[in-house]
Order: structure tokens, then C-alpha cells, then sequence
């Protein structure tokens, strides 16, 4: 899509920090979420999950639990759709999701869906799921990624693996990525200092606050309403259908008001089973989640085990990089190793790098996407290289990597030439900080990292109406996960010329819209941004035609300026300038209502870096770590709206010091998940955190009509990888797995001690 | 002409070529003839592909246009979180 050069200055609207439009509703309780949908007749779900990691399911006996008073309906796999083709990779998605909502043959991971249960309560649901005779056969179960990948490992699902696995690898590695240029060995031979190192990370959870939680309505004549907690009701209306056998449009999606969703809500876990209830009952049913089932049957991110080799001449300039990165992604091939690879060395301009990944299956949960899925991990590993490699030549981090950093025109490790970027400015705006002069205190460390991500266009439409009193009302298909409606309003504004306050935006539910693809990929303020930009100027547009016909001169003689229209010049004549709501008051009158629509795939997302400085304090004898200064900078191309962008920036910083120093899936031998709630599943309190700076810089994006780029998702990549450093810095150890939980630090300082 | 570079684990699908040069001024014309060149690459191209294209990723969109002297990579295809 060919844009014109992006508006850099003279915003009026755009910048600003307004109040959010969502603020009132979610302080006051108005605000509706998941769980807080009722309707007529409404029945409780409760479903039934394995309570092994791999068992054969040789029958299942739910008479009882249909006999009981008040259950109106059970289901298992046999009342889902038949026609789901099973394939190798993700090409066969639907049946993964199918099978994921609802284990056929066999439970593939503890909290494994087996059956569901819809009664008049919840206590009488779940008192029917007692009632359920499950005959499993018990199988050998895997749930690390290194031992599913050993030769004697259990075998998941044969056929599972697509075309890219090279022959002789174990059928639970289902995909592989290999990428790079250059001579890996003739660039070691080069180096001065050549380290090679492992290093592993623990699957997290994205701890949104909202458990998953959905009212579903289905009957007998195919028609059905959802209304969900999600990151994208247009999927969920499409992968629901598949798997039920329904037509598309006969399912009417509401997205919910959100509590958090951090890529966790990108797919479906329990709509397509309450949906099936709902048919099968025909009633109401709502179906929502536990905290316990969140932590056992949605997707936590993939554990990692990685190989990194980096190679540094004296004066810091690298001379070759690689790694191998094996990704865990439970019980389904998805694991994001393609990326794990491709955005270990994005920060550096390299002449030799190669990098392998690895999707590999196990017995845990099917993972799902978690802010920039893949690259937090393959920073923590290459960043920890890259920060021992200046230790041990005597360099200064910060210098090392901006003689290293991409720039605009860098052929990137994964291929092409970067566009515009900002990984520069980033860094030289983090040695510019005060943070990085800043005097530590004994028993503190800093360190630092660079981070990486994509970022995402894809499918957006966007209506704008205008009301007779001239404001705004604007539709839009991505469900607000960061304040998008803030961001949509302020762009509007901005085009309209029109007040910010003078405009409300809502998110359609999918009878409203043409298909939007998920808030995902940091594509919302992009995409949606850039269709709501559009769609303002097809209304403005309008309104220019209708000024025209008002004043009896051609369209192309008028122009739209601050809010009026105006003739473009003096020879279109001399009218005085009209309002936008002189021109919607009688809009029924003049042509009839005024909507500006726009729908397209945007394709100019641009990718984004950050730098992230961090001091940790570490006690020797606890091995309690505290964070005690934390500063983002991250290019945000333009920030729409900076509190927002700062919001992101933070909140990715905060969950990374959890995955850093706390958060795990715990395994027993017996397969089966150990914390599976908050008080041994330990995410960051508010105490727990410093108060986190930010810098914004702003590198416009060529692919947005203000330069916007995404900021959800690189915010996560530095921060595993600064933290470590610090930590490093701080204790004198090195530490390779993460979480740095304090047994690990204890641990590792007492075999320093002893080494 | 345009010269389109595969990643490293495609090779093995394109008769180890690292390049391979196709007649197309657009992303979905680029892809239908690395099909046809080599068949073994579809399974790949189905399951889903990402094209840069002078350093743009071009995520889904076939109806990109591509020059004959454009930089073009086939990357996997984009997804988030």
C-alpha cells in the first residue's frame, strides 16, 4: 500500500495525554468483562481434565453425571465436528485447537480437557464431573525440551512433523528454522575472544488478571451468539464454526471487555466447548475458567534450552554469531522457534551468523503467544554472551553494541535490509540517561540488553460515522488490550479536527465488520490506527463534497482545515469556512448519513528495538534480588498517545522482572504441574518494583501515516536479558537458567565459592 | 527477473538452490512461481510465508508489487502476541 510521507510535526491532538475513554466504567464496576455476562436461563459449565500428563482415553462413562438433578447437558470430543482434517505442522491448526479444547484419543498433558459438564449451578456442574468414569491406560510422559528430543523420548503423535524437519531428528521435533549469512567458522577464526555457552528458560505464564470466561448460545437451527474475553473475536468466530460445523456468519462474536491478555488471549480454550454445551442443551451456558485451569490448560510461553557462540576482536567488533534455540511447546506443534532464531541477532549489523530452531512437543500444555513470542529468550541467551564478551575485553557494553547496531539499510540476520529503525537512537539515548552514570552501591550491579520484534499489519476494517450534532463514532475490530480506544480517538481527532472528547470508539462485535485479524503482533495502534486515519479522511472527504454542493463549486475546490470546510484558494470563491456539524446537522437532507469507511492488510508495520539499563541489588545470603532502577528506551516511531506508550513500555519491564527472577512451570515426575496458582506461581507485586523510567524515541515508521510503530511487544525482549546482566554484575556469577530465583543464586554463588 | 532468497532450512526443498530467480511483478505471483519452479516448496509456502520486500515484510498481502531489481526474502510467516 503506498502511503504518502508520514506527518511527523504540528499535531494537535495527537501527543497529548487525554483521559481514557474506559476509565470511568472500569474504576465505577460498569465496565462488563468475561464473566460479568448474564442471560435468561443461563446455565453453569464445568469441565472435566485429565489428571495425567499421557494417558490412553479407553472410554468415558458420563451417565451418571447425566442422570443427576440439574445437568442438562454433557459433552465429550464425540460432539464436535468430524470434519476437522488432522495435519503435520500448522497446517493443521484447527485440528490442534480441536483437539486441545477437547483431548480425543488420548490426554496429552495434565489439565487436559476430557469432558464438560452444563447444570443449573456451577456446585451442581461441577459436583457432575465427580460422576464421570474416565478408563485411562497410563502412558510415559515427557515434559522437558531437551529429553523429548532424546532418542528414547515418548512419542507424542506420530505424523505431527511437517516438511522443514530434516530426517533422523525424534517425531517431537515438528518444525525447524535454520537462517543466516556469511562463514560462521571464518568469522571465529577472526574473533580475538570466541564464547560459546547454554543457557535455559522456564515456561511463564502471562498472568493476565481475567481467567478465560465466555456466555455462549447455540441452537438447533446453526445461529449462535458468543461473547468472550478474547484478543480476537474474529478468529474465535471462525475457528469456532470450523470446529462445531457451523457457517461462519450464523455466529455472531462479542468481544469483551479485557483483563489482560499479553497474547494469551489469541486463541480458543473453552468457547467452542461452551458453544457445544449450548447447542446440545439448548440453553444459555457460561463457562468460566479457574485460576488453577489457567495455569494448567491455556498457554504459558515455551520453555527454551539454547547454544549461543559469539566471536569479539579486541576492540569490540563481532565477528560471528550463532545459536541453536529448541523451544518446547507442549503438546501441539507452535512452539515460535522461527522467531527465537530470527531475533537473537536482529540488534547487529553481522557479516557471519547462522542461528537453528526448534519446535519441539511435550507433555504440557499447548503454548501461546506472550509479548513478542520467542525473542525475550533469545535475548536473554545472546545478550548474556555479548555482556561477558565486554567484561573480559574491558569494553563498555553500551559502546560495544552501537559499534555493532543495525541500522537503516543493514542486511538484518534473517535476511533482508532493515527499512528505517531507531536501535541507535535507542542506544545512545540509554548512555545519554543519567541512569547510566548513575553511581551503584555496593552489592549492585547494572546491565543492559538490546531487544528485537516484528511487529504486525494484517486484516483491519474501520467505520467512522459522524453524527447531526458533529462528533463521532468510530467501530473498530481489535479489541482494546492497551488503550486503543484512546489512540483511535486522538488519530480521529486529529483528521476531523474535531475534540478528542467529542469521540467515542467502540469495539464491533464480528456482524458489524469485515474480518479483523487479532490484537496481536503490537498491530493495533498500526493497523487500526492507519483505518481509522483513512476512514476519517473518506468521511472528510464527504463532507468537502457536500461544502461544495452547499457553496455550488466543484468538490476539488474545497479543502478541509481544523474542523472546517474551506474554499482551497481564491479562486473557488469566498465562502466563509462551515463547521463540521453545520454540515452533519442536515446530512439526512444532503445525501444522507456521512460514514468514512476503510479496509485493507497494511503491510508497513516497521520493526522496532528497544534498550533497557537496569541496577539490581543482590544479597549473597538469600539470594533475594532487588530491582532498584529500571530505564526503558524504545522507539515508538510517534507516540499517539505517551502515557499509553510509557504504560507498555513499563508493564513489559514488570512482567519481564517476574520471568527473570520468579515466574516457572514446575513439573513433578509424575508430569503434573506444581503451582498452579498465584501463591507458588509468583508474579511481581507492585512492592516488588521500582519505579520504572521511560524514553520514548521517535523513529518514524515509513508504513504509517504518522510514523506510528507498535510498542506492546519489544518492551519484553531486554528485559531477561538486562536483569541477568545486572544480576551477574552484581552477585559476580554468571547465571544461564532462569528464573534467577534465589535457590539458583544461592546455589550458584556456593559453587563459585567452592569452584 | 527477480531474485528471491530463501532461508537457510528451505534450501533443502529448492534443489539446495539459496536463490532462485522468478518471473513476477507481485508477492502472490512471486510465491505461485517458486512453486512451479520447485514443487518441493509448497508445503512450506502453504503452511504460511512472510515476503520482504526491500526490507518491507510483507506479511499476507499477494498483491504487493515487486520490481525486477527489489531485495525479496521469504521469511516465515509474522504472528504475536
Amino acid at each position: 500500500m503506498a502511503l504518502d510521507e508520514p506527518k511527523t510535526t504540528d499535531f494537535k491532538y495527537v501527543g497529548t495525554r487525554p483521559d481514557r475513554p474506559d476509565g470511568f466504567d472500569k474504576v465505577t464496576g460498569r465496565a462488563k468483562f468475561g464473566a460479568d455476562m448474564m442471560a435468561p436461563g443461563m446455565l453453569h459449565a464445568a469441565v472435566l481434565r485429565s489428571p495425567h500428563a499421557h494417558a490412553r482415553i479407553r472410554s468415558i462413562d458420563t451417565s451418571q453425571a447425566e442422570a443427576l438433578k440439574g445437568v442438562k447437558a454433557v459433552v465429550t470430543r464425540a460432539d464436535f465436528s468430524k470434519n476437522v482434517p488432522f495435519d503435520s505442522g500448522l497446517e493443521g491448526e484447527f485440528w490442534n485447537v480441536l483437539e486441545n479444547v477437547m483431548a480425543g484419543e488420548k490426554a496429552l498433558y495434565d489439565g487436559h480437557a476430557v469432558a464438560a459438564v452444563a447444570a443449573t449451578s456451577a456446585l451442581e456442574a461441577r459436583d457432575a464431573l465427580k460422576l464421570i468414569k474416565v478408563d485411562y491406560e497410563v502412558l510415559p510422559h515427557v515434559t522437558d525440551v531437551d529429553a523429548a528430543m532424546a532418542a528414547k523420548a515418548p512419542i507424542l503423535r506420530e505424523g505431527a512433523a511437517d516438511s522443514s524437519v530434516p530426517e533422523g531428528l525424534h517425531p517431537n521435533v515438528v518444525r525447524y528454522h535454520e537462517s543466516g549469512h556469511g562463514d560462521v567458522e571464518a568469522g571465529f577464526a577472526e574473533a580475538d575472544l570466541v564464547i560459546e555457552d547454554s543457557f535455559a528458560t522456564e515456561a511463564t505464564h502471562q498472568g493476565y488478571i481475567e481467567p478465560h470466561a465466555c456466555l455462549a448460545t447455540l441452537g438447533s437451527d446453526g445461529k449462535g451468539e458468543l461473547w468472550c474475553t478474547t484478543q480476537g473475536h474474529w478468529y474465535a468466530q471462525k475457528v469456532c464454526a470450523a470446529l462445531l460445523d457451523l457457517e461462519t456468519s450464523q455466529l455472531r462474536v462479542t468481544a469483551s471487555e479485557i483483563g489482560g491478555g499479553f497474547g494469551g488471549k489469541t486463541t480458543v480454550f473453552i468457547e467452542p466447548v461452551a458453544l457445544a454445551l449450548a447447542r446440545k442443551a439448548n440453553r444459555p451456558v457460561k463457562l468460566v475458567m479457574s485460576r488453577s485451569e489457567v495455569f494448567r490448560a491455556t498457554g504459558p510461553t515455551s520453555s527454551t534450552s539454547m547454544d549461543i557462540k559469539v566471536g569479539m576482536t579486541k576492540d569490540g567488533k563481532i565477528t560471528a554469531a550463532q545459536g541453536v534455540f529448541r523451544l518446547q511447546g507442549g503438546a501441539f506443534p507452535g512452539a515460535p522457534c522461527e522467531f527465537t532464531a530470527m531475533c537473537a541477532f536482529a540488534p547487529y549489523d553481522l557479516k557471519n551468523v547462522h542461528q537453528i530452531g526448534y519446535d519441539v512437543m511435550s507433555n504440557r500444555p499447548k503454548q501461546a503467544a506472550y509479548r513478542a513470542p520467542g525473542s525475550p529468550m533469545a535475548a536473554f541467551a545472546v545478550e548474556s554472551v555479548i555482556d561477558e564478551l565486554c567484561k573480559r575485553l574491558g569494553l563498555d557494553p553500551i559502546d560495544v553494541r552501537l559499534k555493532n547496531a543495525s541500522h537503516t539499510g543493514s542486511k538484518a540476520s534473517f535476511g533482508p535490509r532493515f527499512d528505517a529503525i531507531g536501535l541507535v537512537e535507542t542506544l545512545e539515548a540509554a548512555k545519554a540517561h543519567p541512569h547510566y552514570s548513575a553511581p551503584l552501591k555496593p552489592g549492585q550491579g547494572r546491565g543492559i540488553s538490546c531487544g528485537f520484534w516484528f511487529n504486525h499489519g494484517g486484516e483491519t476494517a474501520v467505520s467512522l460515522a459522524l453524527s447531526e450534532d458533529g462528533t463521532a463514532q468510530i467501530s473498530v475490530g481489535t479489541p482494546d488490550i492497551g488503550g486503543s480506544r484512546a489512540s483511535m480517538a486522538l488519530m480521529a481527532a486529529e483528521e476531523l479536527g474535531i475534540p478528542y472528547d467529542h469521540i467515542r470508539c467502540t469495539i464491533a462485535d464480528t456482524a458489524t465488520l469485515g474480518y479483523n485479524e487479532i490484537s496481536h503482533g503490537s498491530r493495533v495502534t498500526y493497523a487500526s490506527g492507519l483505518a481509522t486515519i483513512k476512514a476519517a479522511r473518506d468521511a472528510v472527504e464527504k463532507l468537502c463534497k457536500r461544502a461544495a454542493a452547499k457553496w455550488g463549486i466543484p468538490e476539488e475546490a474545497v479543502k478541509w482545515q481544523d474542523g472546517f470546510a474551506v474554499p482551497s484558494g481564491p479562486n473557488a470563491g469566498n465562502f466563509d469556512p462551515l463547521p463540521l456539524k453545520d454540515l452533519t446537522a442536515d446530512m439526512g437532507a444532503t445525501g444522507g448519513p456521512i460514514v468514512g469507511h476503510f479496509e485493507a492488510s497494511p503491510e508497513g508495520a516497521g520493526v522496532s528495538f528497544a534498550t533497557h539499563v537496569v541496577d539490581a541489588e543482590v544479597d549473597a545470603e538469600t539470594g533475594k534480588t532487588e530491582i532498584v532502577r529500571y530505564t526503558v528506551v524504545q522507539d515508538a516511531g510517534k507516540a499517539i498517545h505517551p502515557t499509553y506508550v510509557e504504560g507498555q513500555y513499563q508493564g513489559g519491564a514488570a512482567q519481564g522482572i517476574g520471568w527473570a527472577l520468579n515466574e516457572e512451570y514446575i513439573y513433578g515426575d509424575d508430569g503434573r504441574l506444581q503451582n498452579a496458582g498465584f501463591l507458588d506461581y509468583r508474579i511481581p507485586l507492585a512492592s516488588d518494583l521500582p519505579m520504572i523510567d521511560t524514553v520514548i524515541v521517535e523513529v518514524p515508521n515509513p508504513g504509517h501515516p504518522y510514523g506510528v510503530r507498535g510498542v506492546g511487544e519489544t518492551s519484553i525482549c531486554p528485559p531477561l536479558a538486562a536483569i541477568a546482566n545486572a544480576v551477574s554484575a552484581a552477585s559476580g556469577v554468571r547465571l544461564r537458567q532462569l528464573p534467577m530465583s534465589p535457590p539458583r543464586i544461592v546455589s550458584a554463588l556456593k559453587h563459585k565459592t567452592n569452584g | 527477473m527477480v531474485e528471491v532468497n530463501l532461508w537457510s532450512g528451505l534450501r533443502a526443498q529448492a534443489g539446495g538452490h539459496e536463490t532462485v530467480e522468478v518471473d513476477a511483478k507481485t508477492v502472490g505471483e512471486v510465491l505461485k512461481a517458486l512453486i512451479a519452479a520447485h514443487p518441493g516448496l509448497k508445503p512450506s509456502i502453504d503452511a504460511g510465508v512472510s515476503v520482504a520486500v526491500d526490507g518491507r515484510i510483507i506479511a499476507s498481502s499477494l498483491t504487493e508489487p515487486v520490481l525486477p531489481d527489489s531485495e525479496v526474502f521469504l521469511l516465515q510467516k509474522l504472528r504475536g502476541g
